[in-house]
């Protein structure tokens, strides 16, 4: 469920390091908590996002929630298709459904973050 | 204060329902997913439980003059197994509550009030019964059952011998469902056909389980407050604290049709006598969204940048049967010219002006 190379945030955010760029999404846990997802502000290319800072929202058919980046840096891709499928964050929101890609900026920020084991615990203590 | 428990609290626990509190009360706000859910009522059937709702029993040989001093709506008009839409008002003509009056007998009203405001409109009737009538508070001694969707009278059917297709719409009747006694009523809240029933709680439990599995041929569906509220709000029903509330009067939230000013004085005539002849300057208006975006209870509206208005209930609603393109609208106060559909507005969003504009209500009219 929770893929083991990704790192998570108690905001329910993952991120996928690979050759310094994080892709980010939000965990299966917040699709599922979040219910039918029906709109997304995606970040614009180019700006700056400072670790735990909102820089996108996720609205369901519930409510509008922030997502928080899990690591600093410059926004260099965003998930387009999500503009017209939002659902994708419901259906594989590790994958298809990823919303944003940064270029590190404070590499070792990603040490702060829970591996799947820490936040599958931290899920079950919630 | 603990949260408020219908009896079936531990069934919808078991069924993975989402809960929320609301008014106090602990809800199930959806069980498979909230578009699924208003896609099943528009299209099958779908099963609510609503008996959060209150009960108000008016008894006595004044019940009807009381009944008629506190509400809006002609209730000299109802016969035994009647029921009308109607409203309780303060003197300065904003709403108590909105509320459905039902005629059981000539000594006899069964009012069905919000949830959160049952108390409230127990002490509003009390304070005001200066007549030969009683009120009880009868909430606790209700559940009440929402079968909803063009399927609904068949499986409700299957459940009763009463002879469901001759009662009309805002009709009802006492009798048995699968063998508790009930009161059949065929209205609801989210503008399809369907039933509710009034049980004692003591049934709850059972008489669900029944209608699922005698719904489940029509691919009936237990739907939550989310479903609830996008079904009402896509047929433009107003919703307690949101369209309508203390501030805000009969004229101005487009509830005229309820008020019958030739029926004789009651509680708020005269405030609302004296806001027409003034002249009203704001109106509840309907509202698409165009832009990127989504509106949210209490945004503001712009008018060329300009703050003109609030937004009191808006979302995105699945537009008819997949793969329909969803369909984003919303409610909301205007100053009066602008609530004519047709005008462009914007909904601040986190900021943002997104494009709107002004539309007919309601978004969803059932094919008859």
């Amino acid at each position: 469920m929770y893929p083991e190379n990704y790192r998570y945030t108690k905001e329910h955010e993952w991120v996928h390091v690979e050759n310094g760029v994080g892709t980010i999404g939000i965990t299966d846990h917040a699709q599922h908590e979040l219910g039918d997802i029906v709109y997304v502000e995606l970040p614009k290319i180019g700006t700056h996002v400072e670790q735990a800072k909102n820089f996108a929202v996720v609205e369901s058919v519930k409510a509008a929630s922030e997502i928080f980046a899990p690591v600093s840096g410059e926004v260099i891709g965003a998930n387009d298709a999500l503009t017209a499928t939002p659902e994708l964050l419901n259906s594989d929101a590790h994958g298809a459904g990823w919303i944003a890609k940064i270029k590190l900026s404070v590499p070792e920020e990603i040490d702060r973050l829970l591996s799947p084991t820490d936040y599958q615990a931290y899920l079950g203590e919630g | 204060m603990p949260l408020l428990k219908t009896p079936l609290n531990a069934v919808h626990r078991a069924l993975g329902a989402k809960m929320v509190d609301f008014g106090g009360w602990d809800m199930p706000v959806e069980y498979q997913g909230v578009l699924d859910e208003h896609s099943a009522v528009r299209e099958r059937a779908g099963l609510f439980d609503v008996s959060h709702m209150g009960e108000l029993e008016v008894r006595g040989p004044q019940a009807l003059d009381l009944v008629q001093h506190l509400t809006v709506n002609d209730a000299s008009k109802l016969k035994p197994g009647q029921a009308q839409y109607s409203a309780l008002l303060y003197g300065h003509g904003g709403f108590v509550d909105d509320i459905l009056v039902h005629k059981v007998a000539d000594e006899h009203y069964f009012l069905c009030v919000n949830a959160s405001n049952q108390d409230k409109d127990y002490q509003h009737l009390a304070a005001h019964n200066r007549f030969d009538a009683s009120v009880e508070n009868a909430g606790p001694r209700y559940a009440q059952l929402a079968v909803q969707g063009p399927l609904a009278t068949g499986v409700v059917q299957k459940l009763t011998d009463i002879h469901l297709t001759p009662i009309k719409r805002y009709h009802f009747v006492d009798g048995h469902f699968s063998g508790a006694p009930a009161r059949i009523a065929r209205t609801g809240y989210t503008g399809e056909d369907g039933w509710e029933i009034y049980i004692a709680p003591q049934f709850a439990e059972r008489l669900w389980k029944e209608i699922l599995a005698a719904g489940a041929d029509a691919g009936i569906l237990p739907c939550g407050l989310g479903a609830r509220n996008t079904l009402r709000l896509e047929s433009a029903m107003p919703l307690y604290g949101h369209e309508i509330h203390a501030s805000i009067t009969p004229w101005e939230a487009g509830l005229d049709w309820i008020v019958k000013l030739d029926k004789g004085d009651f509680l708020g005539r005269e405030a609302l006598v004296k806001q027409k002849q003034r002249g009203l300057t704001r109106k509840l208006a309907g509202f698409e969204v165009q832009g990127r975006g989504i509106a949210r209870d209490g945004y503001e509206i712009l008018k060329n940048g300009v703050g003109s208005g609030w937004v009191t209930s808006a979302g995105v609603i699945r537009g008819g049967p997949a793969p329909a393109l969803n369909k984003n609208i919303g409610m909301g106060f205007l100053p009066v010219p602008l609530s004519e559909a047709g005008h462009a507005i914007e909904i601040s969003v986190r900021g943002r002006g997104v494009e709107a504009v002004t539309v007919p209500m309601p978004f969803y009219k059932r094919a008859r």
